[in-house]
């Protein structure tokens, strides 16, 4: 029972806080609040590792309820948990991003209205992400997977008093509930096949159902379940077309950016195929499509990154760029490579957040990177974790980027020679995106700390991007470095930045961490088993193959950029139609906000005012009434009074009545 | 005293109806009396709730006694796992119907909670009667008090929506009435509902009472086309009539399907189930529609509990062959309890803004959270429950039908599931209005937080929103026998 207790601490400490601090905050003030949750997770962040060991050492796994939550004629649906390799690597990598968060947000949040209640919210976050992850079943996934969203939701609109995050807020949920939509779907129809919702249960049918097609048409049942339930992940995890709330979500607060909109919660898409490979396994047709979806994501929406001169954004960007990489790999049947860029992204990607909101304090609260540059002087430690956290998501070796996306392009190359449906597509785009990748995020570098010190020339106004102006002075003071509470995350980020990939490689890829958890494709588990390569050897591997070459050439050409604005101005000029169409996003925006959404509006107006009020009320309502009036004239005299007297009659009229059926049964 | 439980629930709550009629000088002693009647009829309801055997599949805490012996009339009482929850929850949203209109009804205060009080009398009556003519005088009696709850105390319009209200309920009861006769005559003189349960009837016939009884409960739930009335009674009402309207009288329809139609005509509840689903798919998709373009919130509410009980009738209808759906069948009574909970929350949310600023246009707030935090916390909570966020109690009903719908009718499932989104869309838009920005006008200004009372009844609401959503079992687990005894009933044919 010691195991169950662990993980129940795991599970209930950063719930725990959560809900002390959200009920009580205001009384117990900002320094309790923030020890308070920073405990509880710290308390999780230790359990979560105590399991990974565990779970590497004694091969620990777990599979059980803990309570009833609804039984439905004899079965009964438990809320349970499931401890194996892939709960024990996600629980490390959300906790551990979690407590960095946690940490940072002392320094960032600093003088904030509303300070207990964003410790509160990203405790709760902490505790619903942790939920998602450990679920043994279906409901559960889906529990987490809304509670993750309704804290993003709460927390892209934290500064509520502004227009543009409260329509972020609503955008992000209502976005995501179109994919809900079809994860509610395909689990309906788990349990309309399968008769379960239990994870192992369903995987034990599996080949049961292999065959069986999906009500009269030709499609197979599987093949519509995984469809259905990468919808949700598309919505999730930000895949195109879903992928429009994630730009606008970086309304909310910088460091909410970095745990839920880049190391955590967008990664449940990822992580739910992962935890289902052995159904996805069994449909070609689900992979292709999430690989060429994953493919758009990685190239088109990675280009939009490019034109990006809002620091944030440029992250954010990236971040469905390489969300777009986790899935390339997961259709090309590489589930624990998906997991293994799942993981070192989460920890660079986090540090290249959480450095943004560095540099958006010491500019106080100023994101536009035009007014920015030269910082390097100034903040040292920020600049030189943001080339760490660069590199790593460039992919230069050794970076933990390199390793990840390095096997992502292999994992693409063996779905071509596997003739994979649609794998020329991906493969250039993944290719393509490597130097995209590389080119926005060293421009985003040279924007910021490089070149000119151009936030002398401006003044600062009010309208900072990133809430008030609670950071001090205003002016041409020069810019400092962040506080310790900010930059030791930065400094522990920054380490794994350096060296998962290398140390988790060996296990993650070809070794057998995952072996009962994750079912990677056949013919890329055979590739794998084919020739294992140690990390040293990749490096060496890769200094003779395109891609790092792709890489460079990106790095170079972003210099070339920063360097000569006339270079820029040629490159605008060839492409200015390209460029029209990337300022407006592909136009998806429009989609959703100026057509969708119109419609819906529309069609609720007419039905109110053609179906509701036109037809039912004036034409048979109220016609009905204006015929009953006509005969009610001539008992106008009986009316005195208004309510008292009608509400009499009507005693009188229903005794009347029974009566009169009283007289009609005793016929 | 156990076997007189049900009797005690009922008439409590009646009996205190008239002791707070005596105190119509002493407005204070009104209130506190008709508190403490609620109280103890909660309690009543509580022990049913508790030694409710959900084994059972015979009715329990029966009592039967002659009162028309000519007629074969009796005072029958007894619930199932069906009707018992609705008793309950009847009970609870009246305790908090009271406590709202504490500080806020200050005229004819005696008669105002006499009025609420009794009316739960009658809807716990009409729950447990198995008596037909005592179900119908329960059922009639509680349209007398509502009536005057929205012509004394309403708001302007209230004449109007009043009248509007009533006939609309009436013309569908008269017509039940006829099918009782009928079915009185053809049972040999017998008004027990369980006689009817094994009368043979022919199609036609079936049909035909099919239509009766459909009259009187879609008028109640209220159906598409039939629900002109409740978006024009909700703004009239006072916000404790509000509450009781969506989250006890609306159950009366949806009860009514399950006691009467489904047992009483199961052939003719298959022959027209696609017209039923098809119903409730309009209620759930062009309801939800109209409620995006709301610009009163009541009005915008009571848009969105048509669309909500679109899934009880939903849920009620999807056959596989003979059988009915287990999950949609649950689904659709733990919709009803939710959306009891969920709705009287929504409109109690509304009334604490209402007193304060007295209006209930959407556009006359904005920013509300900066004046009223706590009061913001609590109806996000709700909003979330409405849109049907896991983990509160609005998640589980739509879950439960819609994975019913899944198994038998896929499309009817796509449908249904569109409330993810629309649902979400009208509550959190006018959450996002009101409740988010800032503070936009003088009125607003104004606004104080929650009173010691109005969080108190926020937090009972709270609290039954999420136990129901963190272990809904403790509500499902009670109805499987009845449940599984009456999808039995319905699978055999009777022509």
């Amino acid at each position: 029972m010691t195991e169950m207790n662990l993980y129940l601490t795991i599970i209930l400490s950063p719930l725990l806080a959560s809900t002390i601090v959200g009920l009580f905050g205001f009384a117990l003030g900002k320094k309790i609040s923030h020890s308070l949750t920073i405990l509880g997770v710290l308390i999780s962040t230790i359990g979560s590792y105590c399991l990974l060991n565990k779970v590497l050492n004694g091969g620990l796994t777990y599979d059980g309820p803990l309570y009833t939550w609804l039984t439905v004629g004899t079965q009964s649906y438990s809320v349970g948990i499931l401890v194996d390799s892939l709960t024990a690597t996600m629980l490390t990598i959300v906790t551990s991003v979690s407590l960095m968060v946690h940490i940072y947000t002392i320094g960032y949040m600093k003088g904030e209205e509303g300070y207990e209640r964003f410790f509160s919210y990203i405790s709760l976050f902490t505790f619903m992400m942790i939920m998602l992850v450990m679920a043994n079943n279906f409901i559960q996934l889906f529990f987490g997977w809304e509670g993750v969203g309704l804290v993003s939701y709460l927390l892209i609109g934290f500064y509520f008093q502004r227009e543009s995050a409260t329509f972020a807020n609503l955008k992000a949920f209502l976005i995501n509930r179109i994919g809900d939509l079809g994860f509610l779907l395909g689990i309906g129809l788990v349990l309309a096949y399968f008769g379960t919702l239990n994870y192992a249960e369903v995987f034990a049918k599996l080949h049961e159902i292999s065959g069986v097609t999906f009500l009269n048409t030709g499609w197979n049942a599987i093949t519509v379940i995984c469809l259905l339930l990468f919808v949700g992940a598309m919505g999730k995890s930000a895949q195109f077309p879903l992928h429009v709330w994630l730009p606008d979500s970086m309304e909310g607060p910088t460091p909410i950016s970095a745990l839920i909109h880049a190391a955590t919660m967008v990664t449940a898409g990822i992580f739910m195929v992962a935890r289902l490979s052995p159904m996805y396994n069994m449909s070609e047709t689900a992979l292709s499509f999430i690989a060429i979806i994953g493919a758009i994501n990685a190239l088109f929406l990675g280009l939009l990154g490019l034109i990006q001169n809002d620091i944030k954004r440029v992250v954010a960007y990236s971040t469905l760029s390489q969300l777009g990489y986790m899935a390339v790999a997961l259709g090309c049947g590489a589930y624990s490579v998906g997991i293994f860029h799942l993981m070192t992204h989460a920890f660079f990607k986090a540090l290249l957040f959480l450095a943004a909101g560095s540099v958006i304090v010491a500019m106080h609260h100023e994101q536009d990177m035009r007014k920015m540059g030269g910082l390097w002087k100034y903040m040292p430690i920020t600049y030189l974790v943001t080339i760490i956290g660069n590199l790593a998501l460039a992919g230069i070796p050794p970076f933990a980027g390199f390793f990840s996306k390095d096997m992502i392009l292999d994992a693409a190359s063996n779905a071509h020679e596997h003739h994979m449906f649609g794998s020329s597509f991906v493969v250039f785009c993944v290719y393509a995106a490597v130097f995209v990748t590389a080119c926005y995020s060293f421009r985003q570098l040279f924007m910021t700390f490089h070149g000119k010190e151009r936030f002398r020339e401006v003044h600062h106004d009010d309208h900072g991007h990133d809430g008030h102006d609670a950071h001090g002075g205003h002016g041409h003071s020069e810019p400092k470095e962040s506080p310790w509470v900010i930059t030791l995350p930065l400094v522990l980020l920054a380490i794994p930045s350096v060296i998962i990939g290398w140390l988790a490689f060996d296990k993650f890829v070809p070794g057998e961490f995952f072996n009962g958890t994750i079912y990677n494709a056949q013919f890329f588990a055979e590739e794998i088993a084919k020739d294992p390569i140690a990390p040293l050897a990749m490096i060496m591997h890769s200094l003779h193959q395109l891609p790092v070459y792709l890489a460079l050439s990106g790095i170079i050409v972003a210099f070339i950029a920063h360097k000569s604005p006339a270079f820029v101005a040629v490159v605008k000029a060839v492409f200015k139609p390209v460029i029209y169409v990337m300022e407006r996003k592909y136009f998806m925006d429009d989609l959703f906000i100026n057509i969708f959404a119109p419609i819906g509006r529309a069609l609720g107006k007419i039905l109110w005012s053609i179906g509701d009020i036109l037809l039912i009320d004036g034409l048979i309502v109220n016609g009905s009434a204006r015929v009953i009036a006509i005969f009610s004239k001539i008992f106008r005299r009986a009316q005195t009074g208004y309510v008292n007297s009608a509400a009499t009659y009507m005693v009188l009229g229903v005794l009347i009545l029974l009566t009169f059926c009283t007289g009609l049964i005793l016929h | 005293m156990m076997s007189y439980l049900l009797s005690l629930t009922i008439w409590t709550p009646i009996v205190f109806g008239f002791i707070t009629l005596a105190f119509n000088k002493n407005d204070c002693m009104a209130r506190y009396v008709a508190l403490l009647g609620s109280i103890i009829a909660l309690v009543f309801s509580l022990i049913v709730f508790h030694t409710f055997d959900p084994q059972q599949t015979a009715m329990q805490f029966s009592e039967n006694y002659a009162w028309v012996p000519s007629l074969n009339i009796n005072y029958h009482l007894a619930v199932d796992g069906i009707s018992m929850p609705f008793v309950m929850l009847n009970n609870f949203i009246t305790v908090l119907v009271v406590l709202a209109g504490f500080k806020v009804i200050k005229q004819k205060v005696a008669l105002y909670n006499a009025m609420f009080l009794m009316m739960t009398g009658f809807i716990s009556g009409s729950f447990c009667a198995l008596d037909a003519v005592l179900f119908y005088v329960f059922f009639e009696a509680m349209l007398i008090p509502m009536y005057l709850i929205i012509g004394v105390w309403g708001s302007t319009n209230r004449v109007y929506a009043a009248i509007k209200f009533f006939l609309y309920t009436l013309i569908g009861s008269l017509l039940m009435l006829v099918a009782l006769i009928y079915l009185y005559n053809q049972a040999k003189g017998s008004f027990e509902i369980f006689d009817y349960y094994n009368l043979p009837l022919t199609m036609g016939i079936q049909i035909l009472i099919f239509i009766a009884f459909f009259l009187s409960f879609a008028v109640k739930v209220p159906m598409w086309p039939l629900h002109t009335w409740l978006p024009d009674a909700h703004p009239e009402a006072p916000t404790g009539g509000s509450m009781v309207l969506a989250a006890i009288t609306l159950k009366i329809g949806g009860y009514g399907f399950l006691r009467f139609i489904l047992p009483i005509v199961p052939d003719a509840s298959r022959e027209l189930a696609g017209v039923m689903v098809a119903l409730s798919l309009i209620a759930i998709v062009y309801i939800g529609l109209v409620a995006l373009v709301q610009k009163d919130m009541k009005k915008l509410v009571a848009y969105s509990s048509i669309s909500h009980m679109g899934f009880v009738t939903l849920g009620c209808f999807l056959f596989v062959g003979a059988n009915l759906n287990t999950w949609a069948l649950e689904g659709a009574i733990t919709q009803m309890i939710s959306h009891g909970f969920v709705s009287a929350a929504m409109f109690f949310c509304i009334g604490v803004m209402y007193d304060r600023v007295h209006s209930r246009n959407i556009a006359d707030y904005g920013g509300v959270v900066n004046k009223m935090p706590v009061f913001a916390a609590f109806f996000m909570l709700f909003s979330m429950a409405n849109s049907g966020l896991p983990g509160t109690s609005g998640f589980v009903g739509e879950f439960m039908v819609i994975m019913g719908a899944t198994q038998t009718n896929f499309i009817a499932a796509i449908l249904a599931g569109l409330t993810l989104i629309l649902g979400a869309g009208y509550t959190l838009w006018m959450y996002k209005r009101v409740v988010f920005g800032a503070v936009a006008n003088s009125h607003v200004a104004e606004m104080s937080d929650v009173s010691k009372r109005e969080f108190l009844i926020l937090t009972l609401l709270a609290i039954a929103v999420l136990v129901m959503g963190i272990y809904p079992d403790l509500f499902v687990a009670k109805m499987h026998a009845s449940v599984g005894h009456l999808i039995n009933q319905v699978a055999q044919s009777k022509i």
